[in-house]
Order: C-alpha cells, then structure tokens, then sequence
C-alpha cells in the first residue's frame, strides 16, 4: 500500500461520524486497557521489566552492526540465505526473485508488518502470484481490499457483521452458501478455506518478532498458529524483518516476550512462539527446504544515526495506539499508512517522509500516556516535538501556524509590551462577555467554539490586579 | 490553614516564593492566581510576583520552535534566579520548568546548570503545598460533589495525582468521587484544541460523559487549559456542572461564579 498520510484531518473528520468505526474501536478501551493494567499489575516486577527490555533494545541498537553480522553469520552456517534490503523497492525485488526461481504460484504469509510497509502483496501479486494473508485479521482486510487499522488487531475498525457481509461475497466459492454471523462459525470458515491454502503454498513469508543473533534464529508470536503452518508447510520460507529486530540472545527474548505479550493484549504469553532456525535438517521431520531472511533497512539506519533512535527499541506491541485518545477516536486508517497511533506518528514521517506526513506529529496533545505504557519506554512526545522541531526548521510549518508563535514569540520576550496589550485585549473580553459569563462563537477562534463555549475573561489581567491591589497597599 | 513543618531543620526564615502566575491565569482567571497567593501566605511563605514574567514557553516548545522557546526559557530563568521557590498553579507550566528547559538548555554552558537550579525549585501548586510544605486545609468549606480531572502533565511529568485528593480531603463538605477514564486526556493539548477542534471535541464530550457518569456537581483541577476545555463543552451542553480550578476551592475563593458562568447580578 502506498503511503497517504497526507489528509489525515479529513480523514478523522470521516472516522469520527463512522457509528460502526466508532462502535468498534470503542472496544479496545475497555477490552484491551483493562486487559494489559491486569496483567501488569499481576506482574510486580514489570517496571523493572519493561528497564530491562529498554537495556537490551539500546545495547542491540548501540552496537547493531556486531549484531546483525553475528545474526547473519548464524543463519548461514545453519544452512539459511540472508539478503540485504535498502528500501521497500528492494526488499521487493529479493522476494520477488526468489518466488521466482524456486517457481511459485501461490504464496501464503504470516502476518508480518514490515512486508505492508514494503508493499510486498502488491508487488507479488502484480507477477501474478496468489498471495493469501493467513492472520484472520489480515485474511479479512486482504478480502476487503483495505490496509490493517491496528498493528496487532488489523480488524478492529469492522464490525462482525460487516466481516459476516465479506465472508458471504467470498466464501461462496468454497461451498458456504449461507450469511452466518456467529463469530465460531465465521473463524471455522477461515480455517477451513486456508487448510487447503497452507498445503498448497509453495512459498511461505513471515515477519520476525525478534532476530536471535547468537541462533540465527527468528521468533514469532500468534494466537492462530497461522505462523507456523506457513512457516513450515511451504517448500521455501521466507522472514522478513527491520534490520531492529535483532537481539543478542535467546534470553532476552525471554525478557522480551513476556513484555509484548502482557503490553499488547494483556495476555501472559501468546499461545504460540515459534523459533525457526534454518531450512529443514537431515532426520527433521518437516521444515522448508530452503530457509531466507530479507533484512529490510527503509531508513531505520537513519534513525539510528540521530534523535529517533530510541524508536527503533518498538516491538510493534500497539499499546501506545490503544491507550492513545485521538487513536481512540479516529481509528488507524485515518493515519493513511500501515503504522498508526503514536509509533505510527513517529514512524510514517521518519520512512515516508515528512512532505507525506507533516500532520501526524502534530495531531497528538502530548499527553504521554504512550510513553506510560510503552514497554521498551520509547519517549513518544519527545519523539513526536522533535518531529514538530525538525518540520519547523526545515519550513515545513508555514503560514498562520508559523506566524502566530513567531508574533506571540516576539511579544513574549516584551514583557511590558505584552502586560499592555494583553490588559487591553482581556478588557474588551471581559466586557463583551460579562453578561453571560462565555462566548458562543468567536472569529479568530472557530476552532475552538464549533463544539465548545469559550469562557469569558474575569475582568482583567492578573498582573494589572495584582498590580493595582499592590498600590492600594 | 496550618503552619508549615519546617522541610530542611536548619532554616528558620520563611522561604521566599514567587509565584509563577501562567498566561491563561493571568488572561482568564486572575482569582486563581490570588488563591494560590493566599495559600502560599497562609503556610508562611513570602509571595512575590515578578512582573517581568510573561508565559513559560510551551506554545513554541510544542509548535517546534525550540529556538524561540529557549529565548522565552532564558527569560523565565532570569526573572525567577533570585527566589527559594517558583510555584505556579499548573502542571503543564510547571513541567516546563521542571524538565524542558533543562533538557533544551543542556547542551548551552552558560544556561544549563541555571536551568538546573530552577528545575529544582520549580513547584506545580499542590505538590508544593502538600510535598515540600506538608499543610493541612482548615477552616475551608466546599459544598459539593467534586470530581478531580488530573491533567496530563501535571500527572505523568510530576506525578501528582495524591498531593490534590489529600489535600481536598480536608475541605469541609466535599465529597470527591474519581471519574472513570481519569488519566486520559480531556482533548485541551495547547494548540491541539483548535487544529484538531473535531478530535478535541470528541476527547472532551468523553470526559464530559464521566463527569455525568460520576454524578459530580462540580469539577475541579489543577490545570487552567484543561478547566476551559472541560467547562467550555459543559457550557455548549447546557449543563450546570460547576468548574473551578483547585486553588480557589482550597482557598475558600470558589464562591463567585465559576468558569464560564455569568457574574451574578
């Protein structure tokens, strides 16, 4: 999918007069914010947790050369393929060609974000491969032609009944002639029609969850067991992950695991963690038969290099966007790429580029509730202000957004100036809305009176009444 | 109100505060900044008030101005050397001095250990009254249910959640009840509200849904931006739900109308 982050205030304004949008996402907050501060709070040592995993994401990332090449080296002694992606268009082109050579048609995934944001189904697809999305989530945005609205839970902007709509349009080919919207029976549909894709996929691509350097191996978690079908029922299978996902050792992902699962769904672990380690070995008895990492760079080396370095610590868990209130009330697609809430507003601008994404940094009230419950203590808003500081260096913040700080700035730093004509403008205020105490509208600020009265001025500046209590002595 | 224990045993004379009055206090709500003078007062502090302070720098902070907010950080910090403690009735300001201007000015020889310095004596109101002054509320009656908003920085940058309940639980009358949702965000976000008024709003009419939820009569807080947000949507819904800021209830000050409400005639 490409990106479209530009339009974000439409879209939200579209998301936030969606009843169905709103129902759905309306679930996460008692669902999955309960959910997590259980699990947590069952958990006494989770604060040091959570400093431990930040510990072991920070030494990775200082020393991330050592680690990718001792990953590297791991995986090809076990008998493993490692490729090297710049971009999107290149990671592309290494899936593409080995799908190619190995003669594929149909190609099953795991769910896996970093191949939405290399576009990997378009590009495939368009070689005129069937790729089939193996998630339920996935399966059912892959359906319905839409990009996942959650890192996690890709579904959760639609309803059962919009999925139970879907389901009737596509199932019919596989003999489920009937509109059915028990949620069992719409999952036992999905398990029935992948069944036959899983044995028949000559290629199978997951996402890594983590990089183990000193196995070689890539760890995944699911709560379907799609992952594994995929990654061990096809002829060839095929990792892709962010150059950031490596760790030092199986250990830390012990640190690691516990961390995601409680932070993403306030589960104690997933009910699956697969760790692939190569291509199927003499004696073993399944396994692919040909095993490739495609390491995917897409600017994270420039992360690495400078203030955004701590977010290449996200282990993609989505806590942020479920405890994040403007997620909360427009939903992942109103961000316009594959990585929404927070991370995704860190994110986007820092791999697609600001001129693509200059309003997400900025539709964010600083609130820090994403920093509060990030379990690798990523610092969101200062993330997110220094984003706002290098748009506002680079001009992108233009016209009436940059006048009016440059015109309060100078105004500031004229205390005396400011008194007087802050005392003249809060008196006109306060006259006009003495009589009922707030204005119902007010020219300069329609932004704030469309949904809100604006509470009047109470008479005057406190510097003049303090000052003039002062003489009075 | 109760005379402060002394916090360091060897100092006697009572500490020098000047209060940082905030530009929405000063523009809006001039009583909010008497009712912290009195319970500075009232706990033996002597209150001074620069009149060289203008606003702490926020706008341009969080607009990506950093240049322009050091300017103003500069400005802050000079105006404020000379005192024992600077306290402000507002988390979100007080944040700014307590843990941006050290960290905006940290690479800056000449600013940083000053901004350091007034890090460190940098007080939001309740947590000066409660942490550093221990003053118990006497004498002071509020008639109400009251639910407290905790605004965002005040909460998760100072961690001050405790220090305002316990401090109303000493005012005569008052019956606090907790909202559900209470740490999330009410929508205000400085320049948030009015470039993302739909979002804003959307925040706001769900905080205002637990303040019905809660059956309180009154809401108070310690955030000036928050309070108008809050009573600017309770207002544009018709509803009587009282707002003031939490100094002036402490105060014994919320008698007169509260924010948004007319003057009585």
């Amino acid at each position: 999918m490409s990106a479209q982050p530009q339009g974000f205030q439409q879209r939200a304004a579209q998301a936030l007069s969606d009843e169905n949008l709103q129902r759905s996402i309306g679930s996460l907050k008692g669902g999955f914010v309960a959910a997590r501060a259980r699990a947590v709070s069952a958990l006494p040592e989770f604060e040091a947790m959570r400093e431990a995993g930040r510990a072991i994401k920070d030494h990775t990332l200082d020393n991330l050369d050592y680690y990718l090449t001792r990953y590297e080296a791991e995986v090809v002694r076990r008998g493993g393929h490692v490729h090297w992606a710049s971009d999107a268009q290149d990671a592309c082109r290494i899936i593409r060609d080995i799908c190619a050579r190995v003669g594929a048609k149909t190609v099953t995934k795991g769910k896996s974000m970093v191949s939405e944001e290399i576009g990997l189904n378009d590009a495939l697809e368009a070689d005129g491969l069937e790729v089939i999305e193996t998630d339920a989530g996935e399966y059912i945005v892959q359906l319905a032609k839409e990009a996942p609205s959650h890192i996690v839970m890709p579904t959760i902007h639609k309803t059962t009944s919009q999925i139970a709509s879907l389901f009737h349009e596509h199932h019919r080919q596989y003999g489920f002639e009937h509109h059915v919207e028990d949620p069992a029976e719409l999952i036992g549909q999905v398990r029935s029609v992948l069944r036959g894709k899983f044995f028949a996929a000559d290629v199978g691509i997951t996402g890594a969850n983590f990089l183990v350097a000193e196995t070689g191996s890539n760890v995944i978690v699911t709560n379907e067991g799609n992952g594994d079908l995929t990654s061990t029922l096809a002829r060839v299978h095929i990792v892709t992950a962010g150059i950031e996902k490596v760790v030092p050792t199986l250990n830390d992902t012990s640190v690691l695991l516990r961390l995601l699962a409680r932070s993403a769904l306030g589960m104690d672990v997933t009910s699956y963690v697969t760790y692939s380690t190569g291509p199927r070995r003499e004696g073993d008895l399944d396994g692919p038969e040909e095993y490739h990492v495609v390491l995917v760079d897409n600017g994270r080396t420039k992360m690495l290099e400078g203030a955004y370095r701590p977010m290449l610590r996200c282990i993609r868990c989505g806590a942020c966007m479920n405890h994040c209130p403007v997620y909360l009330s427009v939903g992942g697609h109103a961000y316009g790429w594959v990585y929404p809430g927070p991370m995704g507003a860190v994110l986007t601008p820092m791999i697609a580029g600001h001129e693509k994404a200059q309003e997400l940094p900025h539709a964010c009230t600083l609130n820090g509730r994403c920093q509060q419950v990030c379990p690798v203590k990523i610092p969101l808003p200062d993330m997110l202000r220094h984003l706002r500081h290098d748009q506002w260096e680079e001009g992108f913040i233009r016209g009436k957004a940059r006048w009016g700080i440059d015109a309060w700035a100078w105004l500031a730093t004229r205390p005396k100036l400011y008194h007087a004509v802050t005392r003249t403008l809060v008196g006109i205020g306060a006259l006009l809305g003495r009589s009922s105490g707030r204005f119902r509208r007010l020219p300069l600020a329609s932004g704030w009176t469309t949904g809100r009265d604006m509470p009047a001025p109470q008479g005057t500046t406190f510097h003049a009444a303090w000052a003039k209590s002062k003489k009075q002595g | 109100m109760s005379q402060p224990e002394p916090t360091s045993g060897s100092s006697t004379s009572p500490p020098r505060v000047a209060l940082f009055v905030t530009c929405l206090v000063d523009l809006f709500r001039p009583s909010v900044g008497f009712a912290a003078i009195k319970l500075l007062e009232d706990a033996g502090c002597i209150v001074e008030v620069p009149s060289q302070q203008v606003c702490c720098g926020q706008p341009a902070y969080n607009s990506g101005d950093t240049e322009a907010a050091r300017r103003i950080a500069k400005q802050v910090i000079e105006t404020f050397c000379e005192f024992d403690y600077v306290v402000g009735p507002s988390g979100s300001c007080m944040s700014m001095l307590r843990k941006d201007y050290p960290e905006m000015l940290k690479d800056d020889p000449a600013w940083s250990a000053r901004a350091d310095s007034l890090s460190q004596r940098s007080y939001e109101l309740m947590s000066f009254l409660s942490d550093v002054l221990h003053v118990r509320v006497e004498g002071i009656s509020y008639a109400g249910t009251v639910a407290y908003h905790d605004s965002c920085s005040g909460l998760r940058t100072l961690g001050i959640k405790a220090q305002p309940r316990q401090l109303l639980s000493d005012v005569a009358g008052l019956e606090l009840r907790e909202l559900q949702d209470a740490e999330t965000c009410c929508g205000f976000g400085g320049t948030f509200c009015v470039k993302y008024p739909d979002i804003s709003v959307k925040m706001v009419s769900d905080k205002v849904g637990n303040i019905d939820m809660s059956g309180a009569d009154t809401v108070i807080g310690g955030d000036l931006g928050c309070l108008l947000n809050i009573a600017g949507r309770l207002k544009r819904l018709g509803k009587t739900t009282r707002v003031f800021h939490a100094a002036e209830v402490l105060a014994g000050m919320a008698k007169g109308p509260g924010i948004g409400e007319a003057e009585k005639t």
